[in-house]
């Protein structure tokens, strides 16, 4: 392969490529700690943001002992139970499946499979980690400052945030905001380096379209924050001059407890707008990867190419665009013009097409596969399921008339965690199992991981399903208690019993998965270096797991796409990307017809 | 053009067509080139981008301000009498604004001849234009300083201002403290840049702190970038803020 590497290519600055400059730590702190490698940086990324989401899960619960059990466990107060809903919405949003999937995944999947030694900046990387520590750092002291932490509900609107009574008013919401432009200042850094890295820095060969839909989908999912966190930049620095300054930007006149407040002329809605401009991009933050990542599984467990190719990349790049042009349809009931909901509501059905495209395509995918159902192959399959529930709940909130009714219920609450909490999740546990063996050299246990799975989708349908009904019901959400309300039956209190065992269950079905983890780090089946028989770069490397510089001596050279399996006529049933055509193997006619699945 | 379908595999040697370098043809051959998209360093691309994801703050910061104007009900004080400054016992409106643009817009003049010379390797000529374009940066900031501390003595406050709308002080203060905070870091910037060229840091080929790799001095063009970036910016604001 080496006569490839050395051929001129016409671009002034090609020679940049190849001297990347490494800079190789010798002390454990320098390998482990302040690492620049993105692979060591994405398992600190993900650590934390696993460490962090456990946090958020544990709130979860005890907001489910309240509303399952009411009244009977007295450390939950009405304001500590508004501070859970809050913390978990923003830790689950934010700190937990934006920097697992782009600062964890990415950095340890786009250097890999764009066939680069490393991200294109790699101290800023580092950089990235150590913001987004503190970022989580700062949130997390917010539980511990007078008040409490912040109980403004996640999406922080004003003036109730920062008026006196809401809990955490005077500290938390102060910390909240901080911690919040931190993390963004973090993420610059890190998506900076994932969008040139991607952009700039792939293999001899490898034309975006060519590119793993998983690096796509992050990808785009980069640019979308790129651009998407600005807005909740410049509404977070303006929340914090309306609470310290005493600056009247989101503050219109208003009574307090019969005093007339300090501050007067300012406008809730624009603090809305803003929030929402980064709020609705932020979906498909999350989702993007995960629909990138969910397809690459597909094809890989189910021997077949992925369905589509070109429109999938086309649908991520379409679903990117519009992504900023639906945002107010999270308003309808804010008090904006109708028009605005009208022309929103429009979006937002058209962005269902692209949407749309990519589901077919998925089930497409499978259609005639030789499917294994393999682990992450199970939570791939069950990301279809809870996404298309997700997906058509929303369909009723996009249409205004539907959704005004419904937007102060559980229907919204089982809509969002059906498809960008349930769904999402599901996939980053697909995408573990998945990389695993890659990251660690061994395979998770199938038991176990089966265990883990049929817990969690079933679970999560137990817990969330029931809310649809609940919505219909007009049971309405973030309340601590129900009270008086007499036009709620009964049966929603057996309901809620039901879900709250349902969320127990399922929080302890993931020790399982933690167990998995730790026991298989030590004892479980070597994998090899390529266990899923996958085209892919990452899985092509000399090293299981990877060393330093990812790749040997050479750099990989990319002669074909990513999902070149089940390919009729060749020996085994997949050709990787760097496997020059003159060397793929032609199969014998017998070997062909005995060819059965693969042992694990 | 016909595609092969993106499934057919070929050689990378013949799947780059020699690049047709007009229009839209040039736009596709970019984009589905092997290895990279644009032919510039990666510090340059990634100051593009970055630059894109301020724009995006900055345009939050100015369509707030816009909406703010158009939603508080108080009147909005004038411009013209805000911002103006007593020469000689007559008033003139925007003199020391206008000072402060062309003060501005001539820096981006002297950083673009930096660039230049940077190119050229002629080191002392690079330096000095990079110290000036700092110079020209600071005073900038400090006619800036200059603004707001008359302005505080005439009682403007982020809370209240003698005038009008107290919403004025609050996006006063805080757009243009986020723009000069922009300058005061790219002077920073500037003065290390001028520090390391006047030393020849980057004729080594060492990599460091802003330095790049391989005596380019490709970086002097990214720090420009940023520049004229904050530079435009202030046109942007100069004309919505003290135009409108």
């Amino acid at each position: 392969m080496a006569e490839h590497g050395q051929r001129s290519v016409p671009h002034a600055q090609a020679d940049e490529f190849d001297d990347v400059e490494l800079v190789h730590p010798k002390s454990f702190l320098g390998k482990y700690v302040w690492s620049q490698d993105a692979k060591v940086i994405a398992i600190q990324y993900g650590v934390t943001a696993i460490a962090i989401g456990v946090v958020a899960v544990v709130l979860s619960i005890l907001m489910r002992l309240q509303l399952g059990f009411p009244n009977t466990f007295t450390l939950i107060d009405p304001s500590s139970y508004l501070q859970y809903v809050t913390m978990h919405g923003m830790i689950m949003v934010v700190y937990v499946l934006t920097a697992l999937f782009l600062g964890g995944f990415g950095n340890y999947l786009i250097p890999l499979m764009c066939g680069a030694r490393d991200m294109a900046f790699p101290y800023l990387n580092m950089l990235s980690f150590w913001f987004y520590l503190a970022a989580v750092i700062i949130l997390m002291a917010s539980f511990f400052v007078p008040g409490g932490a912040t109980g403004a509900g996640w999406t922080l609107y004003p003036p109730q945030a920062i008026s006196p009574g809401t809990p955490g008013v005077d500290g938390g919401i102060v910390l909240m905001f901080v911690s919040l432009c931190v993390f963004i200042a973090g993420f610059t850094m890190g998506g900076l380096n994932y969008v040139v890295t991607v952009l700039q820095a792939r293999t001899r060969g490898m034309t975006l379209m060519r590119l793993p839909l998983t690096v796509w989908g992050i990808f785009m999912a980069t640019v979308l924050a790129l651009l998407a966190f600005p807005a909740l930049l410049v509404a977070s620095l303006m929340m914090l001059c309306d609470l310290l300054l005493g600056t009247s930007y989101f503050l219109p006149e208003m009574l307090n407890l019969g005093e007339p407040s300090s501050h007067a002329g300012g406008t809730p809605l624009l603090y809305q707008h803003l929030f929402w401009f980064f709020g609705h991009p932020e979906v498909y933050i999350v989702a993007l990867p995960a629909f990138g990542i969910v397809s690459d599984i597909l094809a890989t467990h189910a021997r077949k190419n992925i369905f589509g190719y070109r429109m999938m990349v086309w649908a991520i790049i379409l679903i990117g665009v519009l992504s900023f042009a639906v945002w107010a349809h999270h308003m309808f009931i804010s008090g904006m013009n109708p028009y605005f909901g009208f022309l929103f509501a429009t979006t937002t059905l058209i962005i269902a097409v692209p949407t749309a495209i990519k589901v077919y395509n998925w089930v497409l995918t499978l259609w005639r596969g030789n499917i294994r159902l393999t682990v992450p192959m199970l939570f791939a399959i069950g990301f279809i399921f809870t996404f298309v529930n997700g997906g058509l709940s929303g369909l009723f909130l996009g249409n205004v008339t539907v959704d005004v009714p419904l937007a102060g219920t559980y229907f919204v609450v089982g809509h969002f965690h059906m498809v960008m909490a349930v769904a999402p999740v599901l996939v980053l546990f697909g995408a573990i199992y998945h990389w695993y063996p890659k990251i660690t050299g061994r395979l998770l246990d199938d038991t176990l991981g089966k265990i883990h799975f049929w817990v969690t989708f079933l679970g999560a349908y137990a817990i969330f399903y029931p809310m649809h009904f609940m919505g219909f019901a007009g049971v309405p959400r973030r309340y601590y208690g129900f009270g008086l309300t007499t036009y709620i039956p009964d049966s929603i209190q057996t309901l809620n019993a039901f879900m709250s065992v349902a969320a127990i269950i399922v929080a302890l079905a993931q020790l399982v998965f933690f167990y998995n983890l730790v026991r298989s780090y030590f004892r479980g089946r070597e994998a090899g270096p390529n266990p899923w028989h996958a085209t892919t770069l990452e899985w092509q490397t000399e090293h299981t797991p990877p060393r330093h510089g990812n790749f040997g001596a050479e750099l990989p050279v990319v002669y074909r796409w990513a999902y070149d399996y089940g390919v009729p006529g060749i020996k085994d049933d997949f050709i990787p990307q760097n496997l020059p055509p003159d060397q793929v193997e032609k199969s014998e006619p017998l070997a062909q017809m005995s060819r059965g699945r693969l042992s694990l | 053009m016909a595609r092969p379908h993106p499934g057919h595999p070929t050689s990378p040697e013949k799947s780059a067509p020699p690049a047709p370098r007009e229009g839209m043809a040039s736009l596709v051959s970019d984009w589905s080139s092997e290895r990279r998209v644009f032919d510039v360093p990666w510090g340059k691309a990634m100051m593009w981008i970055f630059i894109l994801s301020d724009v995006f703050i900055f345009s939050c910061l100015l369509v707030g301000y816009m909406v703010l104007r158009m939603a508080t009900v108080e009147p909005w004080p004038d411009a013209n009498e805000v911002f103006a400054l007593h020469v000689g016992g007559q008033s003139i409106p925007l003199l020391l604004i206008a000072i402060m643009t062309l003060i501005l817009i001539t820096s981006s003049g002297t950083m673009a001849l930096a660039v230049k010379y940077g190119y050229a390797k002629e080191r002392g000529r690079a330096t000095l234009l990079l110290l000036l374009t700092a110079l020209l940066g600071a005073t900038f900031v400090g006619m800036q300083a200059f603004e707001w501390t008359m302005l505080i003595g005439e009682g403007v406050r982020p809370w209240v201002n003698p005038w009008g709308a107290a919403q004025f002080g609050a996006v006063f203060f805080l757009i243009t403290g986020f723009h000069g905070t922009h300058v005061t870091i790219g002077v920073i910037f500037l003065v290390i840049m001028a520090v390391k060229v006047g030393r020849g840091s980057l004729e080594g080929s060492r990599a460091g702190f802003l330095t790049g790799r391989k005596g380019s001095y490709g970086m002097i063009e990214s720090l420009g970038l940023y520049w004229h970036f904050v530079d435009l910016v202030w046109v942007f604001i100069f004309a919505v803020f003290y135009l409108w």
